[in-house]
């Protein structure tokens, strides 16, 4: 029994990991409709900033800033320079794109801050809750992560359903063009929703360090987990990507506990496909299809 | 008319690729008698992960060993000819080192491949070196597939075997920890499962609580540290690499979970590992969660500086590769680059691939150097280091003790102690039998 | 079902048509090998098998409009069948390569079919999943598939009619090209022929295609079996150049290159996966050469192929949105449109 309790806290404690990723995932797809591989390149980016200012200034929460104004600064950047010019072309080639700027991204956070791994402080204690005379597999960390996803989660399901801004976000991502005929600044929009999915990707960065370690490579696996939980909870539901990704860490950890850890990624994989079949949209989806 | 242009596209497309082909190879020249090799020089190969997720701490490996060669250059080389070192990166994905391999020896004409790192990347080579008669020499790994010195003449191996170390470090524990639930945490593949069989040849059947394999490249291991603490494992056997060493402590530092480490060398390493602990150290060293753990070494710990050869080391590190930090991969690279000279001092003054594969059979167990422990190198067995000297993390630093020991990896080999004491490195060059 | 049957049917002229084009490339790829070296041999027979991957995954992605992020582990599923049956078994060359493309398609029925209910960026997500889901059976079954180590074959040795001294290297040049050159031959008359065209009409409007009598699931599942037949094809050929099969060789990065080569190439486009399969092939030595030309930190010069890559990634997709072959129309175009004589 207790080893079913320590994997379901493990499985919330990882999952809110994914979800915090998916959560970035999911704003920039409402936002813009693309699909962004260099999320997680951007965030590792803005981490690294985060370490380094950290270890100059010796103030986690000054670092923890910075990183969250980065993030902002990078989003806006890379959709003003960059993806603005792919944006109104082919789907597949933003792909690519963001692809190339995810390898840029690492490659050049190698040759800045060096391939070998490095620790990241945790935002609060790591040691688990002392119940019954035994710490158990969550931590005050973990809570916090929890606490943030939900609320970021929260935030922006009353952003995009509830206020005029989310409801011109959705409109300039979904047909650009009448959306300017009826005065929405598009390419304002974009830049924001760029902008707010950075700020976003960098909080899930500083949520994510501590427990993989800082490198250029060292999210990748956490990236890819993460984008398997947007489209289990349904790309278009921030909701759903808090769900996605706790669904899918419960799984992987009892799969790793009660089965081995070699069979992780196919569980990931039997999962995704169990949920997208019975639901093609993911989890959360709503609108049916037309099927002829 | 729209298909035959198709066509002439589809051509011009596949002459421009082939002629890109062909000037990319162009000034390839390739000398049959003895590649790699001339009067001023002679030149090896090696591919390593310098990129990528298996890149932290070995990328720092085949630099060093450079950085030994510049050393021994300056000084006129071996036989008055510089050793070369080409490193080409793998990313430790196999396909790519069949094809850096293939680079090395068919493109570059190399003498000879050097210090090939990791298992599942390096055997994809070794039957292509062998029918090609390239000598593989000093793998950088400890699995026992390179120890066939008849199926695979050309191959030889360099650091001790998983399973011997497996078998020192079980002794340790059959003798101090007597009666105390182990449990082994370590790598599903040929390192950890090589570890397990020399623990599981030592350490009584029913000692052995738990055993955990992780998957590299599934960085939770929350669920196995669980179940090993919940089996009750007071001694804890960790054959990892650094990164799923410091995960591991993470998790046990979570769960409040202190038992007696026992760590294999190859994830010990306390700058590597005190550096991914850092912050949860409070700022110290960072070593302050594996204080005290079990661990060994077939070479002087890194922080000895009163030996002689770490300060030789230290000082060609100053010299010739100052960027990286001095640690256990530093030192790992210069003492098999150190071997490799000998090799070569010994193949002599005109060497051809088959006299340095000779040189090493014959006289390879009588090298001595670095090492605490001498070769096992003979014309069957190509499996380098015989055994470990026993350490412990004291004060972030690893300290040997209790005199080196040697053994067979095989299941009723005794473990015996080694008595012969390390020469003082030459005042220049290298010294052989 | 007699629309259907003169679909089937080719026309003779697109059948003359790919003749010519598969014996022209063929004769050109033959005087190649005789003139390059050992090394390039087998980065001629390595572009050979990436082409074989890449135009299945250019009709997948390109003429039927689905996105896969796993054909990476559908090569993967080619290459363990032509390990297993020609190192344990001690099958021949040709009949294992027929198995390793039969399998895969198998594969390629499941995959094919689950896809049909999933769009977009579903899409991806799931073929992603299966692209990291599939090596771990091989760690699974560590006895049957050699873990992480993989499994080595002997390599293909030439017939003795070829002589005593024939390269080795050229032999498996030989082989993967005539794959490849297979490959293009029944991909030039599936994008001519009826079944192309249906692909290309499930793409554009799913709804007006069913209308005319299309089985729209059907008709995608069968892109997909024809790209993981031809991923099948290139796994085996890529086991017997390399003789490896290994799960190292088949991570995620392998299934994302595939999807970069045939959009930076051109997508839908055979010719487009040439130029991928170059790009694949010949990119990777290039950024290398430049990052060594400078006398640079390790710790620069090991990463900046890697940043070379992504930036030339953005740049050529920025320059070229229709890809190389984009590039090369454009500039063709003009000069062909020019009257001789002006």
């Amino acid at each position: 029994m207790t080893k079913f309790i320590d994997l379901t806290l493990n499985g919330i404690s990882t999952g809110a990991v994914y979800a915090a990723v998916a959560l970035a995932l999911v704003l920039i797809w409402r936002a813009t409709r693309i699909v962004n591989f260099a999320q997680g390149g951007m965030f590792m980016v803005t981490t690294f900033i985060a370490s380094s200012v950290i270890s100059a200034s010796g103030s986690y929460w000054l670092g923890f800033a910075v990183a969250l104004v980065c993030g902002l600064v990078l989003g806006a950047i890379v959709e003003r320079l960059l993806m603005r010019r792919v944006e109104s072309g082919p789907p597949l080639n933003a792909v690519i794109v963001a692809l190339g700027l995810l390898i840029l991204l690492e490659a050049l956070a190698g040759m800045i801050w060096g391939n070998t791994p490095r620790s990241f402080p945790p935002a609060f204690s790591i040691r688990g809750y002392d119940i019954g005379g035994t710490h158990v597999l969550f931590s005050p960390n973990d809570t916090f992560t929890v606490l943030v996803v939900i609320g970021v989660a929260l935030v922006l399901r009353v952003l995009f359903q509830g206020t005029a801004l989310g409801l011109q976000m959705r409109a300039a991502a979904f047909q650009p063009e009448i959306a300017r005929m009826l005065g929405v600044r598009v390419s304002r929009m974009f830049t924001l929703g760029w902008a707010l999915a950075a700020f976003v990707g960098s909080l899930a960065g500083l949520l994510i360090a501590p427990s993989v370690f800082l490198g250029p490579n060292q999210f990748d696996p956490i990236l890819i987990f993460g984008f398997t939980a947007a489209v289990l909870g349904g790309l278009d539901h921030p909701l759903g990507a808090a769900v996605g990704g706790v669904l899918l860490g419960l799984t992987l950890s009892y799969v790793s506990g009660y089965e081995g850890a070699s069979l992780v990624t196919l569980a990931a994989l039997v999962v995704l496909i169990v949920v997208l079949m019975v639901r093609p949209g993911g989890l959360f989806s709503s609108t049916l299809e037309r099927r002829v | 008319m729209r298909a035959t242009s198709h066509k002439a596209r589809a051509v011009g497309a596949l002459c421009a690729l082939v002629v890109a082909l062909a000037a990319a190879g162009c000034g390839s020249s390739s000398s049959s008698s003895a590649p790699g090799v001339s009067s001023t020089s002679i030149t090896f190969g090696t591919h390593q992960p310098l990129t990528g997720p298996a890149a932290p701490g070995y990328s720092e490996i085949a630099a060093a060993s450079q950085a030994f060669f510049s050393y021994l250059d300056a000084q006129g080389g071996i036989y008055g000819r510089k050793v070369n070192l080409i490193i080409k990166n793998d990313e430790y994905n196999p396909t790519q080192t069949v094809n850096v391999t293939h680079q090395l020896v068919l493109s570059e004409n190399v003498f000879g491949i050097f210090e090939g790192l990791g298992t599942p990347t390096h055997t994809k080579v070794v039957g292509f070196l062998n029918s090609e008669k390239v000598p593989d020499m000093f793998v950088a790994s400890g699995c026992a597939c390179w120890d066939n010195g008849s199926a695979q003449p050309y191959t030889f191996g360099w650091q001790p075997n998983y399973t011997i170390e497996g078998k020192i470090l079980g002794q340790y524990i059959k003798q101090h920890f007597a009666g105390k639930k182990v449990g082994v945490f370590y790598q599903d593949d040929d390192f950890g499962t090589g570890g397990l069989t020399g623990i599981r040849y030592e350490v009584p059947a029913s000692q052995i609580v738990s055993t955990q394999p992780y998957q590299p490249g599934v960085t939770n291991v929350a669920p196995q540290i669980t179940a090993l603490k919940s089996a009750g494992a007071e001694v804890l056997v960790d054959f990892t690499v650094p990164i799923y060493t410091a995960l591991g402590q993470l998790t046990s530092f979570t769960l409040g979970y202190k038992p007696q480490l026992v760590v294999s060398n190859v994830g010990i390493d306390p700058t590597t590992v005190g550096g991914l602990l850092k912050t949860f150290s409070k700022g110290k060293a960072g070593t302050e969660l594996i204080e005290g753990a079990v661990t060994d070494g077939y070479l002087p710990s890194s922080t000895e500086t009163s030996n002689p050869w770490i300060a030789l080391f230290k000082k060609v590190h100053n010299s010739y590769d100052s960027s990286a930090p001095f640690d256990g991969n530093v030192e790992y690279g210069m003492a098999n680059a150190y071997t490799l000279a000998q090799a070569l001092q010994l193949a002599g003054k005109n060497p051809t691939r088959q006299g340095l594969v000779n040189a090493v059979n014959e006289k390879g167990s009588k090298l001595s150097g670095p090492g605490l422990v001498p070769f096992r190198y003979s014309s069957t067995v190509h499996g380098g280091y015989s055994g470990v000297e026993l350490g412990q993390i004291r004060n972030g630093k690893i300290v040997l003790f209790g005199g080196p020991l040697v053994t067979e990896p095989t299941a009723g080999s005794p473990i015996t102690p080694y008595t012969g004491t390390q020469p003082a490195p030459p005042a220049s060059g290298v010294s052989v039998p | 079902m007699s629309s259907m049957r003169s679909r089937l049917r080719a026309s003779t002229g697109t059948l003359a048509r790919s003749l010519g084009l598969v014996l022209l490339a063929g004769v050109v790829l033959f005087v190649a090998s005789e003139l390059l070296d050992s090394y390039d041999e087998l980065q001629l027979a390595n572009g050979a098998y990436y082409f074989a991957v890449l135009a299945g995954l250019t009709v997948l992605t390109g003429l039927s409009g689905q996105i896969s992020l796993g054909h990476g582990a559908l090569m993967m599923v080619g290459a363990y069948t032509v390990a297993l049956l020609v190192g344990n078994e001690q099958w021949a060359l040709v009949p294992a390569l027929l198995a390793a493309v039969v399998i895969t398609a198998l594969v390629g029925i499941l995959v094919g079919a689950a896809a049909t209910r999933l769009r977009g960026p579903y899409l991806a997500g799931a073929t992603l999943a299966f692209a990291i889901g599939l090596p771990a059976l091989a760690d699974r079954f560590p006895a049957t598939f050699g873990g992480e180590n993989g499994l080595v074959i002997n390599p293909p040795t030439p017939p003795s009619s070829l002589g005593a001294s024939f390269p080795l290297e050229r032999w498996e040049a030989w082989i993967a090209c005539a794959g490849a050159l297979i490959v293009l031959f029944l991909a030039n008359n599936l994008l001519h022929s009826g079944i192309g065209r249906s692909f290309r009409a499930v793409r554009d409007d799913e709804i007006a295609a069913s209308l005319c009598g299309l089985h729209v699931g059907r008709v995608q599942t069968l892109a997909f079996v024809v790209s993981a037949a031809c991923a099948g094809l290139a796994g085996g050929l890529l086991t017997v150049v390399l003789q490896l099969a290994a799960p190292g060789a088949f991570e995620v990065g392998l299934s994302l290159a595939l999807l970069t080569a045939i959009v930076l190439g051109g997508l839908g486009s055979l010719v487009g996966a040439i130029w991928g399969a170059a790009v694949l092939v010949l990119l990777p030595g290039w950024t290398n050469d430049i990052a060594h030309s400078f006398s640079l930190s390790t710790r620069v010069s090991a990463n900046l192929p890697l940043a070379i890559y992504g930036l030339v990634l953005i740049v050529a997709m920025l320059a070229w949105p229709s890809g190389i072959q984009g590039g090369v129309r454009r500039i063709i175009g003009p000069l062909r449109r020019r009257p001789a004589g002006g």
